[in-house]
C-alpha cells in the first residue's frame, strides 16, 4: 500500500491549525500537566537534605507520564467525532485519502502537541528543582536514566493513548464524552507508571526495555487495528 | 470492455443499474437503474427521505448498496476502487462542512493536498476567482455568511476538476443573488463539459439547469426531459376563451384536426385536448372565426415539472394511504 505524505501532512497541517485556535482544547491541554506538575514541585521544593537518601531509591519524576498518558485524550477525543460534529468529516471522506492516511495523520495531529507538552512541562520541572529544590534532593531527582526513560516514553505511550482515544472518537456522538471516555480509558497507563513511581513495581533495565517493546507493538497494532475497524458508512451516516 | 479514463465526452458517465441501499429493515432506495451521459446536467428530485442524499453518498463510495451495480466515472463501484472513483468525483455535501476556525484559502489548502493536485495555489485561485472569492481568501470560514460558505463548498468542490460532480442541494438557504451565482456557475461548468449530479428541491431549478431529471421516491419514478415528462404524464391542451359563450360549441370544436375532445371550463372558457398543437391551434382559429366567435385568446396550457412532480408524488402518498 503506498501511502501519500502530501495526504498526511494535510491532515496533519490542518489539525494543528484548528487545535490552536480551539480554546477549549488549548486550555484543556494546558491545565491536566499542570495537575501533574505543581502537586510534585510543592513536594520537592518543601524536601529537607535528608530526604535525598529515599529519593535516590524512588523514581518519582517517571509519575509524570501521566501527562503523555491523558493530555493526547484532549485531542484525539475531539478528532473524529468533533469533526462529524461540525459536518466537516463527510467532505473529507469523500476525498481520496485513504482511511491509514487519514488515521495517521490525526494521531501525528495529536502526538506532536501532546509530546511537546509533555516535554516542556518536563524540562520545566526539571530546571525548577535544579534551581530551587535543595542540591541534595536536586541531586537525587535528577538521574539520567530516569530522564531517558521519560524521552523515551513519552511518545510511546502517548500514542497508545491516542489510538485508544481515536478508537473510542469513531465511535461516539459527542465531543465531552469521547475526551472523558478517552482519559478514563488511559488511567492504565498512569496507573502503572504510578506504581513504577512510588516503587510498588521494581524496575530493572530489562522491564524498560520489555515495557518499551510492548508499547511500541501496541502502537503499531492500534494503528492497524483502527484502521481495519474504521467504517466510513458507519460514520457518515451514525449507523451502529 | 468500459472505459477506465472516465475521460469527458467519452461514453457515459455514470451507469447505474438496479441499485438498492437498505439500512436494516428501513429501504433508503430501491431497484434504482439510469444512465448518466459525460458534460450532462442531470437533475434528481424527491422528496425529503426519498433516498437522494443516500443515493449520492453510495455513487460516492461512502456507504456500500446492498445490491445491484454501477459504474462511476468508468470505474465499477466496488470497495476496491473506491480510491480511484474518489479521485474523478466531487461532492458538495448539502452542508458546505468547512472548517470554521481556518480561513477560506487554508480549507482550500487543505483539500488540494488531499487530492493531490498539480500546482494547488494556482488551483486554488482559479476556483476562488470562479466563485468570486478571490478577496475573501483570508478570511475565516466562521465570519462568513451561509450564501459566502456554498460558495466556498463549490471552490473546494472544484479544486480537483473533477469529472463528476455532486451536488447536494447547493442553494439550499440561498438568497435570489447567491442563487443565480450558483446557477450561472452550474452554466459555466456544463460549457466546460463536466458532468453534474445535481439533487435539488427546487423544481425550477431542475427545469432551468438540467438536461434531463430523475424523480425519486425511494424508487425511480420517472426520468426523462423536463419537456418529454410533461408530455408523459399530462395530455396537450389548448385553452380558448371567448367574450360571450359559443352556441354550439359541440359543432365548432368535433372533427378539427389534431383535437380529441374538449371540456367547458367556466362561462367562456373552453379547453381542447389535442395530439399536435402546431395542428390543431390554426385550425381551432379558423372554426371559430367562421362561426362568428369573439375569441379572447387561445393559448397552449403550460405544465410545469412542479406539476409533473407533484402529481407523481401525490398520487405515491395516495397509494401509501390506501
Amino acid at each position: 500500500m503506498n501511502m501519500s505524505t502530501r495526504r498526511i501532512r494535510a491532515i496533519v497541517r490542518k489539525e494543528l491549525r484548528e487545535y490552536r485556535r480551539n480554546g477549549s482544547v488549548v486550555l484543556a491541554m494546558a491545565i491536566i500537566p499542570l495537575i501533574f506538575v505543581i502537586q510534585p514541585l510543592v513536594v520537592v521544593f518543601a524536601l529537607p537534605a535528608s530526604a535525598s537518601n529515599d529519593l535516590a531509591h524512588e523514581h518519582l519524576l517517571l509519575y509524570m507520564l501521566g501527562i503523555p498518558a491523558l493530555v493526547p485524550a484532549v485531542s484525539a477525543g475531539y478528532a473524529v467525532v468533533g469533526e462529524r460534529q461540525q459536518g466537516t468529516l463527510e467532505p473529507v471522506l469523500t476525498t481520496p485519502v485513504r482511511r491509514e492516511e487519514f488515521l495517521l495523520g490525526k494521531a501525528l495531529a495529536s502526538l506532536f502537541p501532546s509530546t511537546g507538552v509533555a516535554y516542556a512541562v518536563y524540562a520545566a520541572f526539571l530546571a525548577c528543582v535544579g534551581l530551587f529544590a535543595h542540591p541534595a534532593v536536586a541531586a537525587a531527582l535528577l538521574r539520567w536514566p530516569q530522564i531517558l526513560a521519560q524521552v523515551l516514553f513519552t511518545p510511546l505511550l502517548a500514542a497508545w493513548s491516542i489510538w485508544i482515544c481515536l478508537g473510542i472518537s469513531a465511535r461516539s456522538s459527542d465531543v465531552r464524552v469521547a475526551q472523558q471516555l478517552g482519559m478514563l480509558a488511559s488511567l492504565p497507563g498512569v496507573v502503572v507508571t504510578s506504581l513504577i513511581a512510588f516503587n510498588a513495581i521494581p524496575v530493572t533495565l530489562g522491564l524498560a526495555v520489555g515495557l518499551a517493546a510492548a508499547l511500541l507493538l501496541l502502537d503499531g497494532l492500534g494503528w492497524r487495528a483502527m484502521s481495519a475497524t474504521f467504517n466510513r458508512e458507519r460514520l457518515v451516516t451514525g449507523t451502529r | 470492455m468500459h472505459s477506465h479514463d472516465g475521460g469527458k465526452g467519452t461514453g457515459p458517465a455514470l451507469v447505474v443499474h438496479g441499485l438498492s441501499k437498505r439500512f436494516g429493515d428501513r429501504v433508503a432506495f430501491e431497484n434504482v437503474s439510469f444512465e448518466i451521459n459525460c458534460g450532462e446536467v442531470f437533475g434528481f428530485l424527491g422528496p425529503n427521505g426519498a433516498g437522494k442524499t443516500t443515493t449520492v453518498r453510495t455513487l460516492g463510495t461512502l456507504i456500500a448498496p446492498t445490491s445491484g451495480t454501477a459504474m462511476v466515472a468508468g470505474f465499477p463501484l466496488a470497495h476496491e476502487n473506491g480510491m480511484e472513483i474518489r479521485r474523478r468525483i466531487s461532492i458538495m455535501p448539502e452542508s458546505p462542512g468547512l472548517y470554521l476556525r481556518l480561513s477560506v484559502a487554508e480549507n482550500l489548502e487543505c483539500f488540494a493536498d488531499l487530492y493531490e493536485v498539480p500546482d494547488p495555489g494556482d488551483r486554488i485561485d482559479r476556483a476562488l476567482r470562479a466563485v468570486k472569492l478571490t478577496d475573501r481568501a483570508q478570511d475565516s470560514c466562521g465570519s462568513l455568511s451561509k450564501g459566502l460558505r456554498q460558495r466556498v463548498a463549490l471552490a473546494r468542490a472544484l479544486l480537483s476538476d473533477p469529472q463528476v460532480l455532486f451536488l447536494d442541494e447547493p442553494t439550499a438557504g440561498l438568497d435570489p443573488v447567491a442563487i443565480r451565482d450558483v446557477h450561472e456557475l452550474i452554466d459555466e461548468l456544463r460549457q466546460r463539459g463536466v458532468t453534474i449530479f445535481l439533487t435539488t428541491h427546487r423544481l425550477e431549478e431542475a427545469e432551468r439547469l438540467c438536461d434531463r431529471v430523475a424523480i425519486l421516491n425511494t424508487t425511480l419514478r420517472t426520468i426523462g426531459r423536463p419537456d418529454e415528462l410533461r408530455d408523459q404524464l399530462f395530455a396537450k391542451t389548448l385553452a380558448v376563451k371567448t367574450i360571450v359563450p359559443l352556441r354550439d360549441p359541440d359543432r365548432v370544436f368535433t372533427g378539427l384536426p389534431a383535437v380529441d375532445g374538449f371540456r367547458e371550463d367556466g362561462t367562456a372558457g373552453y379547453v381542447l385536448t389535442v395530439t399536435d398543437s402546431a395542428v390543431a391551434a390554426p385550425a381551432l382559429t379558423r372554426a371559430l372565426v367562421a362561426a362568428g366567435a369573439d375569441v379572447l385568446s387561445i393559448s397552449e396550457s403550460h405544465r410545469s415539472l412542479e406539476d409533473v412532480y407533484l402529481e407523481l408524488v401525490e398520487s405515491d402518498e395516495e397509494a401509501g394511504r390506501r
